[in-house]
């Protein structure tokens, strides 16, 4: 039986009616069209398909679309503004953090979330923040570097 | 020099395989087998067939006849080979092993359907120990062939009994190279779009090669060669996993002529895991005839290769690059590897990141360090003895081989400063003396890239290339290589933009459809700079020559006086005028003002044939903590001395470096593919498969030398399965080596908290 639900994403309301058991990358990917959230394992494990919901970082392949019902949500999509890329966005760029660019939009959704919670991590805290994300290329340190930059970048600029 | 792919894929606007939609769109998924040997004595699709939204399911029976069998280029001679359809026909042979598809209009449909079909399996007798296969009396993975060994195969050279016949001793080991799995974190996926009225057929699929897709699948779907467009859209990974021609690719296109509509299928972890190529997966015994002031006469192996059930495109091949290899960077002069290719009822073992080389280098630097302790020379020298000098290159194997330049001793030097290895071994001494288990290890590495000369190559090992400078002066590039994350849109922009003296903005790289870049052999084997970028300069030459002409027509003066430089031509009778490409391009397109003879246009294309491999080389060394209580392996310091000739861009080669590195983390502490006594997969999921994590990686110290090939006109050797090559024995030698004190003296991969804990305690019971 489908389900209406009412949501925002990346600033704009969704408002659609769903299949109870379609996850939320789903929704996002075909319903809202937006594929730069990816699938890696549908487990929850690999982290690809990070989105924000209310600000924290989830795993839309471990949710069903229904229960972000009234839910704030922000993509990779969404996450630049005006043109200009966010901080974390800009430190991948700048630090090479990032090769095939699958992992990339889950891994940088994660870093906001993860720089949301601590604007100044250490190089450990990054590692130990970025846990629930698998990269097969880089070998992270390129990554650990790119969401240092992001860190250390936006506390010069105040944002 | 950031890379200029990175906008697309940091904004999530990047299109891979899956993201492709297209109008009528159909979804398949494919039901697979759960046991690992067994005959299927019915299957009903009727409950499938009926379900809302299902639009057809298909078996073996209705699609084999249609699609041919799926190619494998590597068979050896003389191999057994068994059948390897599309679908399953009355038996499986793995786990996994694709049985029927569905296709629905929804994707959640396909998947629904696939489990109202109902199959009766009768389970049968399951070969899983490639070792156990090859005894007399044991269960056959394919019973028609009558036996489990594929193929036997010896390689090597010079006099390997006279070798053992002056040994003063034979070091012995058995080494077990663990099964791995590539796990790309984006699984496969295609789609298939049929054009009746062209009779065309457009696949997308997350390859690493579709030249070699557009080369093999005519044969097994009956279209031609030039009604066949391949695209490798971006594609999430690879690392030897899309180096292949797989069921899937022709069940979809197969599907798409069948159905009349695009069809879709996009592989899960499970199936990933499951269906999509392993590597790695030998038994080897090594025998090392030494002398006892260290110098090794010879080395033999007897190497039991487990190939899986069936023989995906290069699967028989990769032992053999273990063969050619083994000796690695020592004058070794004689070589010889019985090879034993075995089929087991498991998914099929292929080039994984190194393929081959890998297997060879971690087991001659194991051996190394096995042959310093038994003879009580330091490892160090060890090695400096054995190795040739720069002054002996090119450099003549045992295997056959002839490396093209190198300086083992300089990369071994660098890399030793880098560590401060006599620090690093008086921090070892203090932490033994205090009862920590702390090891170092390092391991010297030579292999083998720029695949490859086509005498040496399954088929043709060229590349191809062109160059074209547009009528407005941008510089279309387009490649054949298909890079997959490497970055070679950048590093072929800054190619491009040196030879011809372009702004990088003005220049657009293209790759990886059939369509745009006709010809090419894809990107593998760390090929695509160093035979890629080469066809890439053979064509900016050509451009150049051809500018030449118009540029002296233009200037009035003759061809050889013309001189170019930073993307200005002038001439050596008035330099006072110079002309830009500006000046050239709209005159090359617009063609009325052109010298006689002179064909319109400003572009050339080439294939780029190298006349041998290139042989990348360097030092890698690992100091580690063992946690005696938990057998937990903490790594402390990591350096990496690379040679991999000039760097086009070095922050893509550090990078390459980086997640070669930590592809060995993980094979050294964590990562084996595992099947159970039933050939049941245990290791089919992230949750039992355990990739490195960002917190699993130390911080590198990295550093290169420089030592150009030459073999190509840019002298680079190629990065991509350096780090994965030099670090697996660099960690397990400083593993063994924290244990030494104990009485270790090898252990196989992986290095567990388990495995080594049950080493320490087994040791520590011994010592009492």
């Amino acid at each position: 039986m489908p389900i209406p639900v009412r949501l925002t994403v990346n600033g704009a309301l969704r408002e659609h009616t769903i299949d109870p058991r379609m996850l939320l990358v789903h929704y996002l990917r075909d319903v809202c069209n937006l594929t730069g959230t990816h699938v890696g394992c549908e487990t929850g494990i690999c982290g690809a398909c990070t989105v924000l919901a209310n600000g924290k970082a989830v795993k839309s392949c471990t949710m069903f679309a229904v229960q972000a019902d009234g839910a704030d949500l922000r993509t990779i999509e969404g996450l630049a503004s005006n043109g200009h890329l966010h901080a974390v966005q800009q430190g991948f760029w700048e630090c090479h953090g990032l090769q095939c660019g699958y992992c990339t939009p889950g891994m940088i959704m994660a870093a906001v979330g993860l720089l949301a919670a601590t604007a100044r991590p250490t190089r450990d805290e990054i590692a130990a923040g970025l846990r629930g994300n698998l990269c097969r290329c880089t070998g992270y340190s390129h990554i650990i570097d790119a969401v240092n930059h992001a860190a250390t970048g936006a506390a010069a600029s105040g944002r | 020099m950031k890379r200029v792919e990175d906008p697309r894929l940091i904004k999530g606007i990047a299109t891979y395989t899956d993201d492709i939609r297209l109008a009528g769109l159909l979804h398949a998924s494919i039901l697979r087998s759960p046991h690992a040997h067994a005959r299927i004595t019915s299957i009903d699709t009727s409950r499938a067939a009926a379900l809302r939204g299902v639009v057809a399911v298909f078996v073996g029976a209705d699609v084999n006849d249609q699609c041919g069998t799926i190619p494998c280029a590597g068979a050896m001679p003389d191999q057994k080979m068994p059948k390897h359809t599309v679908l399953a026909g009355d038996r499986v042979y793995f786990v996994g092993h694709a049985v029927a598809v569905a296709i629905a209009t929804d994707p959640y449909v396909a998947r629904d359907a696939i489990d109202l079909i109902d199959v009766e399996y009768e389970p049968l007798p399951v070969v899983v120990n490639a070792e156990a296969a090859i005894e007399s009396g044991s269960a056959l993975t394919h019973p028609d062939l009558g036996t489990n060994v594929a193929y036997t195969h010896t390689m090597g050279g010079g006099d390997i009994d006279d070798a053992f016949r002056r040994a003063d001793r034979i070091v012995k080991q058995r080494i077990i190279h663990q099964r791995l799995t590539p796990m790309p974190i984006e699984p496969r996926a295609v789609v298939a779009s049929y054009h009746a009225g062209e009779g065309t057929l457009t696949l997308w699929t997350s390859t690493q090669v579709p030249h070699l897709v557009r080369t093999l699948l005519p044969g097994m779907l009956g279209i031609a060669e030039n009604k066949l467009r391949i695209v490798a859209p971006e594609v999430g990974g690879g690392f030897g996993a899309k180096l292949n021609v797989y069921a899937e690719e022709a069940l979809c296109g197969h599907l798409a002529q069948r159905l009349g509509a695009p069809v879709k299928w996009v592989e899960s972890r499970r199936e990933n895991a499951a269906s999509t190529i392993h590597g790695r997966d030998q038994i080897a015994d090594y025998e090392v005839a030494v002398k006892n002031d260290g110098t090794i006469l010879g080395l033999k192996s007897r190497t039991i290769a487990d190939l899986g059930a069936y023989n995906q495109l290069l699967t028989p091949a990769i032992p053999t690059l273990t063969g050619l290899v083994l000796t690695g960077c020592y004058k070794i002069p004689a070589l010889k590897m019985d090879i034993i290719a075995v089929y087991t009822n498991k998914m099929a073992t292929d080039a994984y990141r190194g393929a081959g080389r890998p297997e060879a280098t971690y087991a001659i630097e194991r051996l190394m360090d096995v042959v310093a302790r038994e003879l009580g020379i330091d490892r160090v020298v060890l090695r400096q003895r054995m190795f040739p000098s720069a002054a002996e290159f090119p450099f003549s194997t045992a295997s056959g081989l002839s490396y093209d330049s190198g300086d083992y001793e300089a990369a071994l030097a660098k890399a030793r400063e880098l560590a401060g290895w006599d620090a690093l071994l008086a921090e070892q001494a203090a932490a033994r003396a205090a009862g920590r288990l702390f090891g170092i290890g390092m391991s010297t590495y030579v292999e083998i890239c720029a695949m490859g000369p086509s005498k040496a190559m399954p088929a043709g090992g060229w590349e191809w290339g062109s160059v074209r400078m547009e009528i407005s002066g941008k510089v279309t590039v387009i490649t054949g290589a298909t890079p997959h994350g490497q970055g070679q849109e950048t590093s072929f922009a800054q190619i491009v933009a040196d030879r011809l003296g372009v702004p990088i903005e003005d220049i657009v790289v293209l790759h990886g459809d059939t369509a745009v870049a006709p010809y090419g052999r894809d990107t593998y084997g760390s090929r695509a700079t160093a035979v890629g970028g080469s066809a890439i300069v053979m064509c900016t030459d050509r451009v150049v020559a051809k500018a030449k002409a118009l540029a002296a027509h233009l200037l009035q003066v003759p061809v050889d006086s013309v001189d170019f430089a930073n993307g200005k031509f002038s001439s050596t009778v008035n330099r006072e005028k110079q002309l830009g490409w500006g000046d050239l391009t709209g005159e090359a397109y617009i063609a009325k003002n052109l010298p006689v003879g002179f064909e319109p246009g400003l572009e050339a294309s080439a294939f780029f044939e190298p006349e041998n491999f290139t042989f990348p080389f360097g030092t890698h060394i690992a100091a580690v903590e063992v946690d005696r209580e938990t057998g937990h392996v903490a790594i402390k310091k990591y350096i990496a001395v690379d040679d991999c000739g000039p760097q086009i861009n070095p922050l893509l080669v550090e990078g390459q470096v980086q997640g070669g590195i930590a592809h060995s983390i993980g094979q050294v502490l964590f990562e084996q593919t595992v099947y159970d006594e039933n050939g049941q997969l245990l290791t089919g999921e992230f949750m039992d498969y355990a990739l490195p994590r960002a917190a699993d990686i130390p911080e590198y110290i990295l550093g290169s030398t420089v030592t150009p090939s030459p073999v190509n006109p840019l002298g680079v050797k190629g990065v991509g399965e350096a780090g994965t090559i030099g670090a697996t024995p660099a960690i397990a030698n400083a593993v063994i080596d924290a244990l030494a004190p104990l009485g270790v003296r090898h252990l196989d991969l992986p290095l567990t908290p388990e495995r080594v804990w049950r080493a320490i305690h087994q040791h520590e019971l011994a010592g009492v």
